[in-house]
């Protein structure tokens, strides 16, 4: 097997298996949060927070416990009261302080939804009336939902203890900028000097939710013994065990999560909300606990990703070599600190080979639910308005954006506008795709438009354990820890396969709970099938050494006189001996008679996950009259370094393609003057459906990444970062308007329209 | 000697706004004592929170990576995904 990634004879990797989840799925029998059940459950609710801000004067729940049917009533005094301290456990930057207030309000509440109190009672009505029956008095106060009207002065201001960390002179007031980070290459000032054209423009995105269609849901169950079982939906068994012990201040080896299936999660389930409230309240009743989110409450009490608005401003020559890059971001975090603005800047030009950039980027804090990991978290934000920008720099000089892009696109060699020199990367790769698929030259009517974009992601790796253990008929059982929310199941088993020479349906992939495996990090940041696969790998590697020590001994030549090929021990050559070739099978079968059963394990901390690329081409028609936007043709082009089922890559393209879609188009969060939450269902917020789209087109290209034995690289963030400036560089290109504020909903476009005609 | 690189002002706030320095270390196990003793705090929050590339490879949780005669580090926050 090449070690760099650049292979041409893979049998099993690039082929397109019938997923080994499908049957299940589609005929219902998948257990998801909410489909779990124990013997003697008790259905647990939560109050939440009806005021944006306000200070808990009092919280009295001992009318709840006279309602008959409750059994246990939690409040944050279940919870240790645990002092700021940041880690980094899950996803990103996490104060445990942050975390357990946002678990449980203590002190005061900071959003409209914010969880209060639960109660678990023998059925849904007595949990309800339990929690009617709780009397809470706030002291209503002032409250702020806009990013910029939370850095004015004079806003109200959420944490008294907060001071804007990286300003100098340290601030001696609180604010409700919790960071100012910049990042600078070279001289932008200078560059901008010597730039013939300059565009600047200032843009906004909304706060989108992540959409998933399964409400967050979990069954815990406290045992008289203090051992804690919790069966949920999540993007990270490991991540809810490692949240939940230190959340309730116990130990991880009291805490065994069994991971279930996982109806989308996109970022939004690397967190915890439910689960350890429902420990508390198992401990408290000595039954199981079930909790369920209703939609309502994933709206109000769980995180969307940040809104913000970007600040750019770009230099260019006249022959389009751009010069200067700078940007300043500002996003909101929601309740609490930690908004994704530093990706946010650091993938804002990473697509451009730019020496002079500086951007600067606030996280700001709102009363709003706290934001949560949203596909290439940061990223769709700077980037809607980077390639915006580049749009109207592109009509600036009267070139085509493509060819604009491919002037200035990064490639191996480059130094990257966050700092690193690119290696093998496949921006120009996607460009050309674009350039050669028939919708860049589709003839387009009246009122319609062609706008391009391109997005980038860093994609990572880190820790991952994998075990194969080889049954005695010859069939193989992949265990890994990563809950499969993009097709990582069938990936690890075709990897498996090719490894060890076997048709992939003779191996059986599945996702272990947090006793039977080893340690693995959550499922998100597009690392699964680079870094998890590496594992795989590696435990297939070593089922083949064990495999060829059995031929070994069998024959009783020297191990290194065997080759292992097509799924066969086989002598290395005439002088090792004549033998027949045995197979994993034949092997397997006398596995007990030759030292045991065969199993292969694998930990790692996986490192070089390579850098991801896309562009993405949408046609629309601009419907004057409405202002209803219909998209007509769109084309998704992304490396994916190796794709190893090219089925569920194009699937991650065309899904983060149509949440782009939604984010650029329709979704947003309305508040009412009081800062409660006005549309939070599917009817009022709404996302793309399939009707209101045609087939998302997709060209994988695959430039290897040299890290992975097969050259995978991350595809599942990446293609929800061009679709917000795509579809606005379209609408500009079909009615003359540059829309610059999302959502760019029918109401925005129709108001727009009114002005020019106004205008004119 | 490698030459580490600051493109963000959380780590030149260590360093007293200095961009560009150079680095006997091998290991970022190495270059993050060398970081420590010489920014005190640097040190410690490159190894709880930050990512580094290496000649544009990015290394995240892993103080084993060697680090080459002429390597080009930068320190960058660390990175998650959704």
């Amino acid at each position: 097997m090449a070690p760099d990634g650049t292979h041409t004879d893979l049998k099993v990797v690039g082929t397109r298996p019938v997923r080994p989840d499908g049957v299940d799925k589609v005929t219902g029998r998948a257990q998801f949060g909410a489909d779990f059940q124990l013997p003697g459950q008790l259905v647990g609710k939560v109050l939440r927070s009806p005021h944006a801000h306000a200070r808990i004067l009092s919280i009295d729940t001992s009318g709840a416990m006279a309602v008959p049917g409750v059994k246990a009533v939690t409040t944050a005094e279940d919870l240790p009261d645990i002092p700021s301290e940041e880690a980094f456990v899950g996803e990103g930057p996490m104060n445990f302080r942050d975390m357990s207030r946002n678990t449980l309000a203590r002190d005061k509440v900071l959003y409209d939804g914010h969880a209060v109190a639960a109660v678990a009672a023998t059925s849904a009505a007595a949990a309800d009336a339990g929690l009617a029956a709780i009397k809470v008095e706030y002291e209503v106060l002032p409250h702020v939902i806009d990013v910029e009207d939370a850095m004015a002065s004079g806003a109200p201001v959420l944490h008294d203890d907060m001071f804007t960390s990286g300003m100098k002179p340290k601030p001696t007031a609180p604010s409700n900028v919790a960071k100012r980070l910049a990042f600078q290459l070279g001289d932008p000032d200078a560059a901008f000097a010597n730039a013939d054209v300059v565009i600047e423009r200032k843009y906004s995105t909304a706060p989108v939710h992540q959409g998933y269609i399964e409400p967050h849901a979990c069954v815990a169950q406290y045992a008289a013994d203090g051992q804690i079982q919790i069966y949920c939906s999540s993007q990270g068994q490991f991540m809810v065990r490692a949240y939940c012990a230190k959340l309730l201040g116990v130990d991880i080896s009291e805490i065994r999560v069994t991971p279930l299936e996982i109806g989308g999660g996109f970022g939004g389930k690397t967190l915890v909300y439910l689960e350890p409230v429902a420990v508390i309240l198992s401990r408290k009743s000595g039954r199981p606990v079930k909790m369920v989110m209703s939609r309502e409450e994933v709206f109000r009490g769980s995180g969307p990703t940040s809104g913000g608005t970007v600040w750019v401003r770009i230099g260019a020559k006249r022959d389009g070599t751009i010069v200067a890059g700078d940007a300043v971001l500002k996003f909101q975090a929601g309740a609490f600190a930690g908004s994704p603005v530093g990706p946010g800047c650091m993938t804002a030009f990473a697509m451009y080979d730019l020496q002079d950039v500086r951007i600067i980027g606030y996280d700001v804090v709102t009363n709003r639910p706290k934001v949560a990991a949203y596909r290439a978290p940061g990223a769709p934000i700077s980037t809607f308005g980077v390639e915006s920008a580049v749009d109207e720099l592109a009509r600036e000089l009267g070139m085509d954006p493509v060819e604009l892009r491919l002037r200035n696109a990064a490639k191996k060699g480059t130094k990257a506008a966050y700092g690193p020199t690119f290696g093998d990367i496949g921006y120009v790769e996607t460009l050309e795709a674009v350039k050669e698929h028939p919708n860049y030259k589709a003839e387009l009517g009246p009122n319609q438009g062609r706008g391009v974009a391109s997005g980038f992601w860093f994609n990572i790796g880190g820790e991952s354990s994998a075990t194969v253990n080889i049954n005695e008929d010859g069939t193989a059982v992949v265990a890994t820890g990563n809950p499969d929310i993009g097709g990582s199941r069938a990936s690890m088993a075709m990897m498996a396969a090719e490894v060890l020479g076997i048709d992939v349906e003779r191996v059986r992939p599945i996702v272990a709970d947090t006793s039977s495996v080893g340690y693995c990090f959550l499922t998100g940041g597009s690392r699964v099938t680079f870094a998890t696969g590496m594992a795989v790998v590696e435990a297939s590697k070593a089922v083949v050494e064990e495999m060829k020590a059995r031929a070994a001994k069998t024959w009783d030549i020297p191990v290194d006189a065997i080759e292992w090929r097509d799924g066969h021990a086989e002598p290395a050559g005439s002088n090792a001996g004549q033998f027949e070739p045995l197979s994993l099978a034949d092997l397997a079968a006398k596995s007990g008679r030759t030292g045991g059963p065969i199993t292969g394990k694998s930990s790692i901390n996986a490192q070089g996950a390579g850098p991801g690329f896309g562009t993405h081409l949408v046609d629309v028609e601009v419907d004057r009259e409405t202002g209803h936007v219909k998209v007509l043709r769109y084309l998704a082009t992304q490396d994916a370094g190796r794709a190893i089922h090219p089925s569920y890559v194009e699937g991650q393209i065309q899904g983060g393609a149509v949440q782009g879609i939604g984010w650029a188009l329709n979704e947003e969060y309305i508040y009412d003057k009081d800062g409660r939450l006005e549309n939070p269902g599917f009817l009022d917020y709404r996302v793309p459906v399939a009707s209101d789209l045609p087939m998302i087109d997709t060209v994988v290209v695959e430039v290897p990444n040299p890290a992975h034995p097969f050259g995978a690289r991350g595809v599942g963030e990446v293609p929800i970062v061009p679709p917000m400036a795509a579809m606005a560089n379209a609408i500009q290109d079909a009615i003359g308007i540059r829309m610059t504020d999302l959502p760019m909903s029918p109401p925005k476009v129709r108001r727009a329209l009114d002005e020019q005609q106004a205008a004119e | 000697m490698a030459r580490v690189v600051l493109t963000n002002s959380a780590c030149r706030a260590y360093t007293g706004g200095v961009a560009e320095f150079e680095t006997p270390a091998r290991s970022i196990r190495a270059l993050v004592r060398d970081l420590e003793s010489r920014f005190p705090g640097l040190g410690h929050q490159v190894e709880e929170s930050m990512a580094l590339a290496i000649d544009g490879v990015m290394y995240q949780d892993d103080l084993t990576a060697e680090i080459a005669e002429n390597a080009e580090v930068y320190l960058l926050p660390r990175i998650g995904g959704g």
